[in-house]
């Protein structure tokens, strides 16, 4: 008798276990769901992830297509969630009490809140932060180039590489003496920089080996000497660092540019709680430590530093003197219109002759 | 009863033809036509506009790019066909038995790996440390290393060289169907190689030239891959300039625009050159 109410009991945890398993799609970077992390997750939860990896211009064309559906769990760029949200309602507001917001570092949550908030409703909650910069083979560019400007100086000339995207056109500006930032509310101040800088890059261009599209691309020309230096995400850097001593990420006189990436809830997901515990898992220390280890980059959770590996720290300080963390330009929410123009100076550039 | 039936089967059949093109190909065009005829306002706030078509067709650098892509595409069209015509005329009339199935495999084998490994195949030959580089070093036809990628000679390659199949396939088939005996009477008659090649050969394939110039040229002028992996920082592809519209820019309606243009494009000129070869369409492809 009581073996039958066991097995029965069994039988019932079971399939209530069975119930509640969900399907968490989420859609993320290489390197940001590694697949032991995604293991533990499934072994304590029960519940099953599926992992996409995209980019920032990719996961907002995406959930513009399905109006927000397709995916639970989706991490834009911090500045890229206010604009596509007033635009297209593709993301649904995120109900913060169901985080364990202890986990997070307090500066870092209260900015990504304050950047992702629309109408009163916060939107988004940070994961993974980094810089991109120049990547320089110190023992052949070290000297030449030390600001994005410099890329091109005629002694680099047809050894450098750069993307064609809205991270040049900003780096540039600074490192021109420009502050795109301050101009993001005024479109016609942002459009005469722009301007410079469409006239710097076409001058520039007879420099350019050729613009990279991938990190994998990237890494292939830097690696076999054919670019000596570039600009690329500090990760990039670090990694070609460990294969060869002298190549590494150098964070510009203009300053490193500092990105974010997020946590959002596609508009049309359908697992929400499953997302929520995603995050409150990842953020632990110890996950976040191997995340860290997978993706390159640190994360905002509180107190993961201890458990990340000592080469990596090593680099992060080599790369970022104290003057240089003081001097990141974090990227502010990018209000609507102003991609229009860049896209037309991006074309124009890529275009000339 | 049995016209009745066949009725029934008809529509059986029918229905997924009416399907495929319904569903993924006439639909999809409605509603990025109806895109491609509006402008964004504010947020979510769109009003129908010809704005998009207006600057496609007035901003220089989409023109320039617009007719680049076209001219390219009509080279490499004609590129294949001169290097197709020779090896599809040996593998047809020349060699015999084996030999033509191996060498008609050997133009089909390259193919098996997928356009993406090809191309990086070709990255790998003509980069700045790549093969070729180092061995024109090694021969001491060059003292440094030779840059071969980035180029629009380099693109033009990588397109001939995809869309080659396209254009042995039709005209192999259509060249085995000629006769020897008609080309051997050409001879008789006092024709040149020349004048036989005009009169006869190039007669009987035109319908296997017109139709793997058409899917060569749409091949090309579709392409995405090739033109953005190795022709570089100043190939601008009309397919690129789509792709960057939709996912880089979110500009839908101005890449809506684009894509219409370009199927326009493409449905004018192979009129066109049906047309000029006096041929239908039913002749060619049927």
């Amino acid at each position: 008798m009581t073996r039958t109410i066991l097995l029965a009991s069994t039988v019932l945890a079971g399939l209530a276990s069975f119930a509640q398993a969900d399907t968490l799609r989420l859609l993320t970077w290489g390197g940001y769901a590694p697949d032991d992390v995604v293991a533990m997750f499934e072994e304590q939860t029960g519940h099953t992830v599926e992992v996409t990896k995209s980019n920032n211009e990719e996961m907002i064309a995406k959930l513009r297509a399905t109006g927000g559906g397709g995916f639970d769990l989706a991490q834009p760029s911090q500045d890229r969630v206010m604009g596509p949200q007033m635009e297209f309602g593709i993301y649904k507001p995120m109900d913060v009490s169901k985080l364990n917001q202890d986990l997070f570092i307090p500066s870092m949550l209260k900015a990504t809140m304050a950047n992702t908030t629309v109408n009163g409703d916060v939107y988004g909650v940070p994961h993974v932060w980094g810089t991109s910069g120049l990547v320089i083979n110190t023992a052949e560019a070290g000297d030449v180039v030390k600001d994005y400007t410099d890329l091109c100086d005629p002694a680099v000339a047809g050894k450098v590489s750069y993307r064609l995207k809205r991270p040049t056109l900003i780096g540039f500006a600074f490192a021109m003496g420009e502050d795109p930032f301050a101009a993001y509310d005024d479109e016609a101040k942002y459009k005469a920089i722009m301007d410079k800088v469409e006239a710097k890059l076409i001058e520039c261009k007879p420099n350019v080996k050729t613009y990279w599209s991938g990190g994998d691309e990237l890494m292939n020309l830097v690696r076999s000497g054919e670019v000596t230096a570039s600009m690329a995400w500090d990760t990039g850097g670090w990694k070609l660092n460990n294969d060869n001593p002298d190549i590494t990420f150098v964070a510009p006189a203009s300053g490193a540019l500092g990105w974010i990436d997020t946590f959002v809830l596609p508009a049309k997901g359908q697992a929400d709680d499953v997302a929520y515990q995603w995050i409150n898992f990842v953020m632990q220390p110890e996950i976040a430590a191997k995340i860290t280890a997978a993706a390159g980059n640190f994360t905002a959770s509180a107190g993961a530093d201890e458990f990340a590996e000592a080469g990596l720290k090593a680099q992060y300080q080599a790369s970022f003197p104290q003057e240089a963390i003081d001097n990141i330009k974090w990227y502010p929410p990018v209000p609507a219109g102003l991609e229009a123009i860049e896209g037309e100076v991006l074309d124009r550039v890529q275009a000339a002759n | 009863m049995r016209r009745h039936q066949s009725r029934i089967a008809f529509f059986l059949l029918l229905t997924p033809l009416v399907l495929w093109l319904g569903l993924l190909i006439i639909i999809p065009h409605i509603d990025m036509l109806l895109i491609s005829l509006r402008e964004r306002i504010s947020f979510g706030v769109y009003e129908p506009s010809l704005t998009h078509y207006e600057k496609a067709l007035t901003e220089p650098l989409y023109l320039r790019t617009f007719w680049r892509t076209a001219v390219m595409s009509v080279l490499a069209t004609a590129i294949t066909l001169l290097i197709a015509f020779p090896v599809a005329y040996y593998i047809a009339k020349m060699a015999k038995g084996r030999l033509q199935q191996v060498l008609f495999m050997l133009c089909l084998i390259p193919f098996y790996v997928s356009e993406l490994v090809r191309t990086f195949g070709w990255m790998i030959l003509l980069r700045e440390t790549g093969l070729v580089s180092n061995l024109l070093q090694w021969v001491g036809l060059a003292d440094r290393p030779v840059e071969l990628l980035y180029t629009d000679a380099t693109m033009m390659v990588g397109l001939v060289y995809t869309s080659m199949l396209f254009m042995v396939v039709p005209l192999v088939t259509t060249l085995e169907s000629l006769d020897d005996s008609v080309i051997e009477a050409g001879y008789d008659l006092g024709g040149s190689g020349l004048s036989v090649l005009r009169e006869i050969i190039i007669p009987h394939a035109m319908p296997g030239i017109v139709s793997g110039c058409i899917v060569v040229f749409m091949l090309s002028l579709g392409n995405y891959l090739t033109p953005t992996m190795l022709g570089g920082k100043d190939s601008l592809w009309f397919t690129e300039m789509i792709y960057n519209q939709f996912i880089v820019r979110s500009n839908w309606e101005l890449g809506a625009a684009f894509g219409f243009m370009l199927l326009i494009l493409s449905s004018v000129i192979v009129w066109g050159v049906l047309r000029l070869t006096g041929r239908t369409l039913k002749e060619t492809m049927g």
